[in-house]
């Protein structure tokens, strides 16, 4: 019975989402005979994956009150940093990833470092960076893509355990990492007290500038294994990858109902957010829509779904009621 | 008895003010104190310096017989020195218990939240001040009253000795107030020390034992409380007679020009009417919550009556939006000049032609020398204190930031002003000058109503008073005679002359 009392209240506030998700679900595969199929669900999770594991950083920062633009080109400059650890100078894949994924923390630091201690505010800090590490990424590849890169690495995108996308677990773990980490430990409860009144925090002795590095280097983390995952599948890196990527990660937690104003969240939105944009895009393609005709969809999503928020926050406290009496409804 | 807390010769100075000037305090165990004196006299920077949020320029302070240096909050808690703001400092979407013990939730391992041992701390807090609140609901679905008892509950958990309570009950009802009392006698007796900073004289005379009187930043009286009585404390604050205080009252009164004709708004006001004349000064009173501030935004045109009348010099004036009232002489001066009356990185200038840049512009186009001029006019009307007219709004006193807000809408020459809660927040001397320039308004044929919550303001600076109580018109009174006792008769609902 807890455990269902605790899905109860984690899907609580993401009962909109999800829904929204379900419905989707529903209305493509009525739509096309080629959606519902294991390998094309499969083929979601892998796209997915990509965006979701760099929401999942994503929502720490936006509880935060932040905000990260820099995520698309960390994931790029960590990708052809690691791409060329391995090919030019034949380094061992673990090593190289593993130094990968610190030089996406280290940029998150960086990040973290200016907004806390100049301080600049988290939009400039991390525009900068983006044209910074997206520049950086260019200059070292010098705009060619790194071919080559070994099979076990490859595997980090390409790979299958039975019929489920590596990516898929990846993105599973980090979600249960996350999930953890927002809701048991202090970085986590701390990200709502920051968001949701900083200057409460700083009274109350909590060191909000500690905190707030935390979750941009968190980002950054999870930008490089991105940037891992998307090389792996593609077999190269390139310094033109995850372009427009930090808008995509945005939008997921945003229409997973995190509220950009901070101190509002959940880790599970997010993940429902990525998935919703990957049904869209996969279902749209499916259909044989055009890539222009998409990008108009996706953005009547991102209004649709932050509109239906709103709206739910201001018919204020009341989707207690409503969600209290939905699950009675459930029960009898 | 030892003393817990001294406090000698603190000085500190922002910018070149001076906000205290070798102020003197101290407190034993079990003693609740008062700490008296107008907006900016220099309280709340005392109590940032006690809690360590402030540091002194010079001065010491000795707790439990040991020199605090390099006080900072979170030492300061260490020590069990615990202030509860004003404004409420909870983070409305985290639950009771996190918020009791935000900075110090209990860990199991390294980094992880303890919450079954949070909660269970944070519900023996709670029943210490018999309250049942669910530790686990987030802060802002409770009540303003239970979400203030949250904030005390917070400050006792870090076994507080030092309780500081910054206007603690200025957003609560009588009864909520009264429970906060019996809260604090509870807490008294546990040996807690505590400082009672309050504008209301009852309130100290029902829970104090002693006071300490600041005035412009200094230290101008301290004592026991039995020995002193209301109007002696109130003296101290304020440095002169209390008859003094106040411009002379208007002598005669001329014809109409804003009348108010049972107007209602649901859920907000209903049956409301009421004149304002040239030459005379018409105070609103009301608790929180008694609609003061919801008729004067429709009276201005924010929204719009659901029924009733309003005629401005005899013009009909009911539908009209903001914009044409402006036009047509009726301005409302907010009560939160910071949040809606000044753009506050905008220099002296921009901000009083910013109302009307039709007169300062020619073909559409802003001409800086019109409005130099007509800044320059103003500023000197209202005998602002600024170093440069370029200089921004944001750097003046409070005082001089009320009198740009008035000069903006004295630019667009008015006819009626309503201003809301005009002093909030602005020291005694710049009280007295906006006082007297309202007087004069008036005196130049300008119909003129505020609303205030301070009742001796009421009674010193309105020629006639208007009382409401939930939502209605209750009282109308001469305000030469009347006292503090009849208003708070009409204003508690105790007495109403308009109901048959």
């Amino acid at each position: 019975m807890k455990i269902l009392k605790n899905i109860k209240d984690s899907l609580g506030k993401e009962l909109g989402a999800l829904t929204g998700l379900v419905l989707l679900g529903i209305i493509m595969t009525l739509a096309t005979p080629y959606f519902l199929t294991l390998t094309n669900l499969m083929n979601i999770l892998r796209q997915s994956s990509l965006i979701a594991i760099a929401a999942a950083g994503m929502t720490f920062v936006i509880i935060t009150g932040g905000i990260d633009l820099s995520v698309g080109s960390v994931l790029s400059l960590s990708s052809c940093l690691t791409a060329g650890m391995m090919v030019s100078l034949g380094w061992n894949v673990w090593v190289a990833v593993l130094l990968g994924l610190l030089i996406g923390a280290l940029l998150g630091i960086l990040n973290g470092v200016l907004i806390t201690r100049i301080p600049l505010p988290p939009f400039i800090s991390t525009l900068g960076m983006m044209g910074v590490a997206r520049g950086l990424s260019f200059v070292y590849t010098d705009g060619a893509p790194i071919y080559g890169l070994p099979d076990s690495f490859k595997y980090l995108g390409a790979g299958m355990i039975g019929p489920i996308p590596f990516p898929a677990i990846l993105m599973a773990i980090i979600y249960l990492i996350s999930y953890f980490l927002l809701n048991k430990t202090k970085v986590g409860r701390y990200s709502y007290a920051v968001g949701g009144n900083e200057e409460a925090a700083i009274l109350s002795g909590i060191d909000t500038k500690k905190y707030k590095t935390i979750v941009y280097a968190l980002t950054g983390l999870f930008a490089a294994l991105s940037g891992m995952i998307l090389a792996g599948r593609l077999d190269a890196a390139t310094s033109v990858a995850g372009d427009g990527f930090e808008l995509d990660v945005i939008a997921a937690v945003v229409i997973g109902g995190t509220s950009l104003s901070g101190g509002r969240g959940k880790i599970i939105g997010s993940l429902i957010g990525a998935l919703i944009m990957g049904v869209v895009r996969n279902g749209l393609n499916l259909l044989l829509v055009s890539s222009h005709w998409q990008r108009v969809i996706l953005g009547l999503i991102i209004l649709l779904a932050v509109t239906v928020d709103v709206v739910r926050k201001q018919s204020s406290e009341d989707q207690d009621g409503t969600l209290s009496a939905f699950f009675a409804g459930l029960k009898s | 008895m030892s003393k817990l807390l001294e406090m000698h010769g603190i000085s500190k100075s922002f910018y070149g003010t001076q906000a205290l000037k070798d102020v003197d305090i101290k407190i034993e165990p079990g003693e609740i104190q008062a700490v008296c004196g107008e907006n900016g006299a220099g309280k709340s920077t005392l109590m940032n310096i006690m809690t360590g949020i402030l540091q002194a320029d010079s001065g010491k302070i000795v707790f439990e017989g040991q020199e605090l240096t390099d006080l900072n909050p979170r030492t300061a808690q260490e020590k069990g020195i615990s202030i509860v703001h004003q404004e409420l400092s909870l983070c409305p979407e985290v639950s009771v218990a996190e918020n009791i013990f935000m900075g110090r939730v209990p860990e199991k391992k390294r980094g992880m939240v303890n919450f079954k041992q949070m909660r269970q701390e944070a519900e023996k807090v709670l029943d210490r001040l018999n309250l049942e609140i669910d530790v686990k609901k987030p802060v802002g679905k409770l009540g303003i009253s239970e979400q203030q008892m949250v904030e005390i509950a917070k400050a006792l958990s870090i076994n507080a000795k030092i309780l500081i309570l910054d206007e603690p009950t200025s957003s609560l009802t009588d009864t909520e107030s009264q429970i906060l009392f019996e809260n604090l006698m509870r807490l008294k007796e546990e040996g807690i020390a505590i400082f009672f900073i309050s504008h209301r004289l009852k309130e100290i005379f029902q829970v104090c034992d002693s006071y300490t009187v600041l005035r412009d930043g200094e230290h101008v009286g301290n004592g026991k409380i039995e020995d002193v009585d209301p109007d002696d404390i109130v003296r101290m604050m304020v440095g002169r007679e209390l008859d003094q205080a106040y411009p002379d009252k208007g002598t005669e009164v001329g014809k109409n020009i804003l009348k108010v004709e049972n107007i209602s708004r649901k859920n907000e006001f209903k049956n409301v009417s009421f004149e304002v004349n040239e030459k005379e000064i018409v105070g609103l009173f009301g608790l929180i919550g008694a609609g003061r501030s919801e008729t004067m935004r429709t009276v201005f045109g924010i929204n719009q009556p659901e029924s009733g009348k309003i005629e401005l010099l005899d013009e009909d004036i009911t539908a009209n939006n903001t914009r044409k009232n402006i036009d047509q002489g009726l301005i409302y001066i907010t009560e939160d000049r910071k949040e809606q009356g000044l753009f506050l990185d905008m220099d002296l200038n921009a901000n009083v032609v910013a109302a009307d840049l039709e007169q300062v512009s020619e073909n559409s186009l802003v001409k800086k020398k019109k409005v130099n001029k007509i800044g320059e006019k103003f500023v000197e009307i209202m005998n602002t204190k600024y170093a440069s007219l370029d200089q921004p709004v944001r750097s003046l006193s409070g005082g001089n930031q009320q009198k740009v807000l008035l000069a903006k809408w004295l630019a667009v020459e008015p006819r009626v002003l309503i201003l809301d809660e005009p002093t909030r927040g602005i020291d005694v001397g710049a009280k007295f000058e906006i006082h007297s320039t309202l007087r004069e308004l008036s005196n130049n044929g300008h119909g003129v109503m505020f609303i205030s919550s301070e009742l001796p303001e009421i009674l010193g600076l309105s020629d006639r008073i208007l009382v409401m109580h939930q939502g209605e018109l209750v009282g109308e009174l001469d305000a030469e005679g009347a006292t503090e006792e009849d208003i708070m008769m009409y204003a508690s609902g105790r007495k109403n002359d308009f109901k048959n």
